[in-house]
């Protein structure tokens, strides 16, 4: 089966793993944007959505009222209303930077999917080896590479949208995006000065950082949140902003900019734009749980290996894989979770506050940071 | 008081350059439909960058002419329209035009009935800055205020439903009296809602009272100074936020407001984070008032029985006896009788002092109504404040100055 499908012509495997792509994010951020609604429900203290139900699944006596009760169909009736309804374009915008834009913002949120490893198993000797739609040893760097472009679409959006609020959204979201990509950048500096060594070939591999995780021994098996607490710190605070996450959503802000950059979006273009934010929250997290919190290893200090020993699984590659797909993905979700208990808690800072926190917070903390951990570094492995 | 804008075409700005640079300014014009200005307020910006220059509020998008629609019926068919001053807090605005309209006719109500409108009026407060602080909460960015906030406006209704039979007009007031006496069992429920009411808002202040977040977005912004609150006619929370201790409850009590104790709480900066402070203190000191009104709640009548050419008979009383049924009859097809005179009365609402102005040339229909809004007065002074601001502040002011455009518009 797989010597099969590695046979296949290139062009065909890439257009299969595409479309494999699309058809794992839009779904799920499908369903994240359905435990967004839901979350907040229930930090709020009501039902959330639990209306809709299909006819074709009432008649499932147990199950659907549950599903129904989870608001598992509104996903379906939110999905199937923003592609069917009319696709209005206001008549003074600029059409085709104004189409351009959402198309735009789904293509880094799709693209660095690709670099992001989601799982591993081992092969007959024994070896990890990681899973991922493309393997690319830059790893880290194209995901920030390619993931900055995503402020294009913003600032398109908002100065094609020819209005006053989406224009002010989208000078907002360039100013700050580009601001926190810097203290981001620098945060996971440290990471991979600990994980190569000097005199070997390095690396930037994603992979890679979740394999330094994965080593015996009191230090070897800590998780990187635990031995760089101050990097995990930037990282997740630069990923709420760079992700235009509550408390940081200035470029939508919907107190004062109604919508912001996609004020004069409706249809399955705003669609693209809200799943775009999806798909970008959920390789942030990624990455961070790749790097800080020991990527697909269940606990800290416990790696995937030993856990397929214990559950006698070792030999079987698929299952490895299957489980540890879900260790990722439930650290991910937990994540995401994370992201919605902020977000429904907390007020909205201001715009200059986000810059403030950027610049005069964020970025030097991180430079102290990487310095601090340059020094240990170099102290340690003298 | 229009305030002049300079937006000149690139044409005519290149004709009389001036050799230093000089910024272009954008304008902005925020509502009447917008998230943020609660109602139909319209907020005409200039803006240099994201900081305001000039901010002119453009109001009257939601004016109806109550006070000319006043001229046309009789006093008690004008109750409804009080309703829909603040409509927040519509039970304090029956209560207010209905003392105004008594204090015209020299018409003492018996103890029962003013302990209820005192009752009720507190009420009204507790839900309006319920509403007021829940909706800061959302234009700070914190939506879980708000739905906390809501649910305990919910019970609340409910309340105000079994009281009145409408859980938003409530139309509760009379002139001489109420629409009903209190249900039976009635004040027990309000008692026990204020007892689980004050943990439920310690928790949902919390969220807020010293968020870094919420602290950095309101402390220092919107700075109301004492003389300005003065200068510009501000009441309420705003003007007790920015220091001055004013509160008719206390100062010119009304209603039997002497016999409750209660405090005024009083910002000293002047920001908006006072207003916010002072409003979630206010609602403390309702539930006060509250638990003593019901503690000593008086007997007796609820509506000025001796006032018969003003307050309508008991319906019994008007099916079966001749006598009451024509003094129905008068009522209904003539109103009220008031005697000739003007008077103007004015008490302490949740969003400030909302006046009544009555002129009588005697009979059922007032000749001229005025009605002082106090959010209109407390608007009038956004060009001062909001210049200097950033488009997030205006909003974390607007918030903060909770206004309703039913009141200011009229």
């Amino acid at each position: 089966m797989a010597d099969f499908y590695f046979n296949l012509p290139l062009w065909f495997r890439s257009l299969v793993q595409g479309l494999a792509v699309i058809a794992v994010i839009f779904p799920i951020a499908g369903m994240c944007s359905m435990a967004e609604r839901k979350v907040s429900a229930w930090l709020q203290g009501r039902p959330g959505p639990n209306r809709a139900l299909p006819f074709w699944f009432a008649w499932v006596p147990v199950v659907g009222p549950l599903l129904q009760r989870l608001g598992i169909f509104h996903v379906m009736a939110d999905g199937g209303k923003m592609l069917f309804k009319e696709d209005s374009l206001p008549g003074h915008v600029n059409k085709f930077y104004f189409i351009l834009a959402p198309i735009i913002a789904m293509m880094p949120a799709l693209t660095t999917v690709t670099t992001v490893p989601f799982g591993a198993y081992f092969d007959v000797a024994g070896n990890v080896i990681p899973l991922g739609l493309a393997r690319v040893d830059i790893g880290l760097l194209a995901v920030f590479a390619v993931s900055s472009l995503g402020v294009y679409s913003l600032i398109l959006a908002g100065w094609a949208s020819n209005s006053k609020y989406p224009f002010l959204g989208g000078v907002r979201a360039s100013a700050q995006l580009i601001s926190y990509e810097l203290a981001m950048t620098l945060s996971v500096i440290p990471v991979f000065l600990w994980i190569n060594a000097p005199g070997q070939p390095g690396t930037m591999s994603l992979a890679r950082a979740v394999e330094f995780q994965s080593q015996p021994g009191l230090l070897g098996g800590a998780w990187f949140i635990f031995i760089m607490p101050v990097a995990a710190l930037i990282f997740l605070v630069s990923l709420f902003a760079e992700t235009n996450r509550h408390p940081f959503d200035m470029a939508e802000g919907e107190a004062d900019l109604v919508g912001g950059f996609h004020t004069e979006y409706g249809a399955f273009k705003w669609g693209l734009f809200f799943v775009a934010e999806y798909s970008h929250m959920l390789i942030g997290s990624g990455v961070f749980t790749l790097l800080f919190l020991g990527g697909w290893n269940p606990l800290p200090w416990v790696t995937l290996s030993q856990l397929a020993v214990w559950l006698h699984v070792a030999q079987l590659p698929l299952v490895v894989g299957v489980l540890s797909i879900a260790i990722f993905l439930a650290k991910v979700l937990a994540l995401i979770f994370f992201f919605m208990w902020v977000r429904w808690t907390v007020p909205r800072f201001r715009y200059d506050q986000v810059m403030e926190i950027g610049w005069k917070k964020l970025l030097p903390l991180a430079i102290a940071n990487l310095i601090a951990y340059a020094i240990g570094i170099a102290v340690l492995q003298k | 008081m229009a305030t002049e804008f300079s937006f000149p075409d690139s044409a005519a700005k290149a004709a009389a350059a001036k050799p230093e640079f000089e910024p272009e300014k954008m304008s902005l014009s925020m509502g009447p439909s917008h998230p943020s200005t609660h109602g139909v307020l319209r907020l005409q910006m200039e803006l240099d960058g994201e900081i305001l220059t000039k901010c002119d509020p453009v109001i009257g998008y939601l004016h109806r002419g109550d006070e000319k629609i006043a001229e046309n019926m009789t006093y008690n068919q004008f109750v409804p329209y009080t309703d829909r001053l603040d409509y927040i807090a519509p039970l304090a605005n029956n209560m207010a035009y209905a003392i105004a309209v008594e204090k015209l006719a020299k018409l003492e109500v018996p103890a029962r009935c003013q302990a209820i409108r005192v009752l009720t009026a507190e009420m009204a407060r507790i839900s309006s800055h319920l509403l007021g602080l829940g909706a800061f909460g959302i234009d700070t960015g914190a939506w879980t205020v708000f739905m906390y906030s809501f649910e305990e406006r919910e019970k609340l209704y409910k309340l105000f439903e079994e009281l009145t039979g409408a859980r938003f007009t409530t139309s509760y007031s009379r002139i001489g009296g109420l629409q009903r006496d209190v249900p039976e069992g009635w004040t027990g429920r309000v008692n026990a809602f204020c007892d689980q009411f004050l943990p439920i808002l310690e928790e949902t202040l919390s969220l807020l009272t010293r968020n870094k977040i919420f602290m950095d977005r309101t402390v220092g912004v919107g700075v109301i100074s004492k003389a300005d609150a003065i200068a510009y006619g501000l009441t309420g929370p705003n003007l007790r936020g920015s220091g001055v201790g004013l509160d008719l409850r206390k100062d010119k009590p009304y209603s039997g407001y002497e016999q409750y104790e209660f405090d005024v709480p009083v910002g000293t900066k002047g920001d908006s984070y006072d207003r916010y402070l002072v409003r979630g203190e206010e609602m403390r000191q309702s539930v006060r008032i509250i638990k003593q009104v019901i503690a000593k709640f008086p007997g007796g009548d609820w509506y000025a029985k001796d006032a018969r050419r003003i307050f309508a008979p008991p319906k019994d009383k008007i099916l079966t006896s001749m006598e009451e049924l024509i003094q129905n009859f008068m009522l209904v097809t003539e109103g009220p009788q008031m005697p000739a005179g003007e008077v103007y009365f004015e008490a302490e609402n949740p969003k400030g002092i909302l006046g009544f102005y009555v002129v009588s040339k005697g009979g059922g229909v007032p000749w001229r109504l005025k009605i002082r809004a106090p959010s209109f007065c407390n608007l009038s002074i956004l060009p001062k404040i909001c210049v200097g601001c950033l488009v997030s502040d205006v909003v974390a002011i607007l918030g903060s100055l909770d206004f309703v455009m039913g009141e200011c518009d009229r």
